[in-house]
């Protein structure tokens, strides 16, 4: 599926403005006490610059002997395609409505995530994935390299390290962080995979510098409980 | 020769030495033929037999309704009653059409109501339609009994109302795939208490509910229904109450068909089911589980045509229900059924002849869900009289396509769809030109084609070289250069329709169909390397084709959408303002 990124990647306009999380990067988080960090954050993220990201690409490129094919579109979604009609497109949606009044298990639970700098959104359903790791995988192939690093054998981030969570608050590494459903923004892998999958809302990937407001009050919270 | 015969006379006159068979022999015998293709070629055949066969034409099939105006057909064919019309370019379904593009039918039903008050039958697909159109058309003609929309759009309920309240004479509802306004489901109270001709009554693609009460009266006095296609707002335990009053029905659109049912209720659905024994056809089924699945079994016998496309089914679901369904030629399933469920399909429904599988979530670009090449491949080897597929998927190879079209090589419309545009053979990393190229070469009854993936021009090269009975031809992001267009274009002796999109063909590429273009019925391209003066030349050479351009950019020279087509109307007169007539 490299194919597929070093199209995408191509064919991207840098002049796009930011994704849609863009505006929340200037709301203050709330803090409920409800939820915190137990544990410090241990992530590896070596996310490329999208940028980089296209020259490294373009050398890993083998040339081809007949002229270019026609470029796929760069946007996630292009008009009109798949070519499927308007009253078909409504279908799993419609059904996973119904899913999340049912109280089977059944049903998806697609999330919007986007990611700064990323010219497009995209949206996953979290009831494919069974751990941190598969869901890990899966964003990488959506965003480039993009990886939540190491977590332990119950799928739990260690966050007891804390001065592991400073650096890479510090670094201008990205972080995955999400909105709980009080509205919170909380640093992903806190808690077990399962009660991720039913309180998160929606995802962003920011910078660390950027989640770093949400992280001392997270230390806090810590703190408060052990 | 009948000398009351007032028509024609002084043509009568002078051709009757030369004419072999009276005019009644001959309007006889041509009365009888309803194909309009051997209509058209009769008519060709010397003048007499063009005014008999005008006379004797009952039905007209207009392909494109700007390719004629309606002054022009009441003008040929005096005697019509029922038409057929066509409007939109088929890529407005994908929204590649901007709104008020036109299409619109009321100005052929003002030119009806005048020339063909007998007019009985319309049966419409992609026109816009208002609720004045139909109130229009519901008062205007006395014998109206047919109505079919497909894909139409404009109109409400309201319009339903006026077809309901008017129609005296109505054996036929039928509204499909519509984007149709609901102002609620009162239009079906709006049916006489005495009216009881209706056949067929569909309304499946209504977005809300319907005065239960009202189509249960109405169902119950409709003895020759046999038609049904309800919408998802009638709920299970309604159906039972619809089925025991129409045993005679063929072909059924249930409502939603996931809700409790009681033990009792589930036993007298069942018994419903069971005494439907002409039923052939079964559609609706939203949100349908494997849960009451048995209910039908006993029905599903006798089924030929079977649509799961609205019920998200596992491939255990599907298991459980094929083996009841042996004779089963048609089948419509969503991606949910999984190669596993493909493979129950193969084993299952040996006579299938057409298959389609649609993404249940089409934009979702995770590839871990939906079926792949070898459900694909699974089916084929199952079912060898298979020659209709629509196959949405996310990875597909050259060698797996190559080893369908061996088992099956009767295809007549072929449309794969790999979601991810420009996408490589996932297992050589090549292109697929291979897996078309065995498709035109193997198939050679191949009417409709539809390509995706990665494509060079050696894909169009082939078509041209071997897709010999090829009529339409789909395209989205394929292709190299101009040459694979002119590939097409020189090579298709029977192409009719031809619709590109995103493509890098330009301006060579669309003159060199100048000779052609007058022998299909269209061509559309959009996203393409076309720029306006290339338009313009096609439009200057070819004063019977109407070039129409549409253009996001009103500075820039490239054309994002131009429509090509065969017309003896002249440009149209009610194109809007972004659509630029050249």
């Amino acid at each position: 599926m490299s194919n597929l990124l070093v199209e995408d990647l191509r064919g991207i306009e840098l002049s796009l403005g930011l994704p849609g999380g863009g505006s929340e990067a200037e709301t203050t988080v709330k803090v409920t006490g409800k939820r915190g960090f137990s544990e410090t954050v241990d992530l590896k993220l070596n996310f490329q610059q999208i940028q980089s990201a296209v020259d490294l690409n373009e050398k890993m490129k083998s040339p081809t002997k007949e002229k270019d094919p026609a470029k796929p579109p760069a946007k996630a979604q292009v008009v009109g395609w798949p070519p499927v009609r308007s009253f078909r497109k409504n279908i799993m949606s419609q059904k996973s409505t119904t899913a999340e009044t049912d109280k089977t298990s059944g049903g998806a639970a697609f999330v919007k995530v986007c990611m700064d700098g990323a010219p497009y959104l995209r949206k996953v359903d979290l009831k494919m994935y069974r751990s941190y790791q598969q869901f890990s995988d899966a964003l990488a192939k959506m965003f480039s390299s993009f990886t939540m690093g190491n977590y332990g054998t119950q799928g739990m981030i260690d966050f007891m390290n804390e001065s592991k969570l400073m650096d890479l608050l510090n670094s201008s590494d990205y972080v995955p962080t999400y909105e709980d459903k009080d509205g919170d923004w909380m640093l992903v892998g806190d808690v077990p995979w399962e009660m991720f999958v039913e309180s998160c809302k929606r995802l962003r990937i920011m910078k660390g510098s950027e989640a770093i407001g949400l992280a001392p009050r997270a230390m806090e919270k810590c703190k408060s409980r052990c | 020769m009948d000398p009351k015969r007032s028509r024609n006379s002084h043509e009568s006159v002078n051709s009757s030495e030369s004419t072999r068979f009276p005019d009644e022999v001959l309007e006889r015998v041509l009365s009888l033929l309803t194909s309009h293709k051997d209509r058209s070629s009769v008519s060709l055949v010397c003048k007499d037999w063009y005014n008999a066969e005008r006379w004797t034409r009952t039905h007209v099939f207009i392909g494109n309704c700007y390719s004629v105006s309606p002054e022009i057909v009441v003008g040929r064919f005096p005697a019509i009653r029922s038409v057929t019309l066509k409007g939109k370019p088929r890529f407005s379904d994908f929204n590649l059409v901007p709104e008020n593009w036109g299409a619109d039918i009321h100005q052929w039903l003002v030119v009806f109501a005048e020339k063909y008050p007998f007019l009985e039958e319309l049966r419409l697909k992609r026109m816009t339609v208002t609720d004045e159109s139909l109130e229009f058309l519901a008062t205007s003609f006395s014998y109206f009994k047919a109505i079919s929309l497909m894909s139409c759009d404009g109109f409400s309920t309201d319009g339903l109302a006026a077809i309901a309240t008017h129609c005296k004479n109505l054996t036929e509802l039928d509204i499909q795939e519509n984007d149709m306004e609901d102002n609620g489901g009162g239009w079906l109270s709006c049916f006489p208490e005495n009216f009881t001709s209706l056949e067929v009554l569909n309304f499946a693609s209504q977005q809300g509910d319907v005065s239960f009460d009202a189509l249960e009266k109405l169902v119950d006095r409709c003895k020759s229904l046999r038609v049904l296609k309800v919408d998802k707002y009638v709920k299970l335990e309604q159906l039972h109450r619809l089925l025991v009053r129409a045993p005679q029905l063929t072909d059924l659109g249930t409502g939603n068909f996931q809700q409790e049912l009681t033990p009792r209720q589930c036993a007298e659905l069942e018994s419903a089911f069971s005494n439907c024994k002409n039923l052939h056809t079964l559609s609706g089924l939203w949100d349908a589980t494997s849960l009451y699945f048995p209910v039908l079994y006993s029905a599903c016998g006798r089924l030929t045509f079977l649509n799961l496309s609205y019920a998200a089914l596992q491939s255990g679901d599907l298991a459980k229900l094929l083996p009841h369904c042996p004779n089963l030629r048609r089948l419509w399933v969503l991606d949910t059924v999984e190669d596993e469920g493909l493979e129950a399909i193969g084993s299952s429904c040996p006579l299938l002849e057409e298959l389609r599988v649609f993404p249940a979530a089409p934009f979702d670009l995770d590839i871990n869900r939906g079926v792949t090449e070898s459900g694909f491949i699974a089916v084929s080897r199952g079912c060898p009289r298979l020659h209709y597929v629509l196959y949405f998927c996310r990875q597909m190879t050259n060698a797996a396509v190559a080893t369908i079209v061996q088992n099956c090589p009767d295809f007549t419309h072929f449309r794969l769809c790999i979601m991810n545009p420009g996408q490589r053979d996932y297992l050589t990393g090549e292109p697929m030109d291979e897996a078309f190229g065995a498709v035109v070469k193997t198939c050679t009854k191949l009417q409709r084609l539809a390509i995706s993936g990665l494509l060079t021009d050696l894909t169009f090269e082939y078509i041209g070289k071997y897709a010999k009975n090829l009529e339409t031809l789909s395209v989205a992001f394929a292709g190299s250069s101009d040459w694979g267009m002119q590939c097409v274009l020189r090579g298709c002796p029977k192409l009719r329709k031809l619709e590109i999109r995103d493509s890098p063909f330009g301006n060579a590429a669309l003159l060199s169909g100048l000779a052609k273009y007058e022998s299909m019925r269209s061509l559309w391209m959009s996203a393409c390397n076309v720029t306006m003066n290339a338009c313009k030349l096609l439009a200057r050479e070819k004063p019977r084709l109407n070039v129409e351009v549409m253009k996001d950019d009103e500075t820039d020279s490239q054309v994002d959408k131009v429509y090509v087509y065969r017309t003896i109307a002249g440009p149209r007169r009610d194109a809007p303002p972004f659509v630029l007539t050249l």
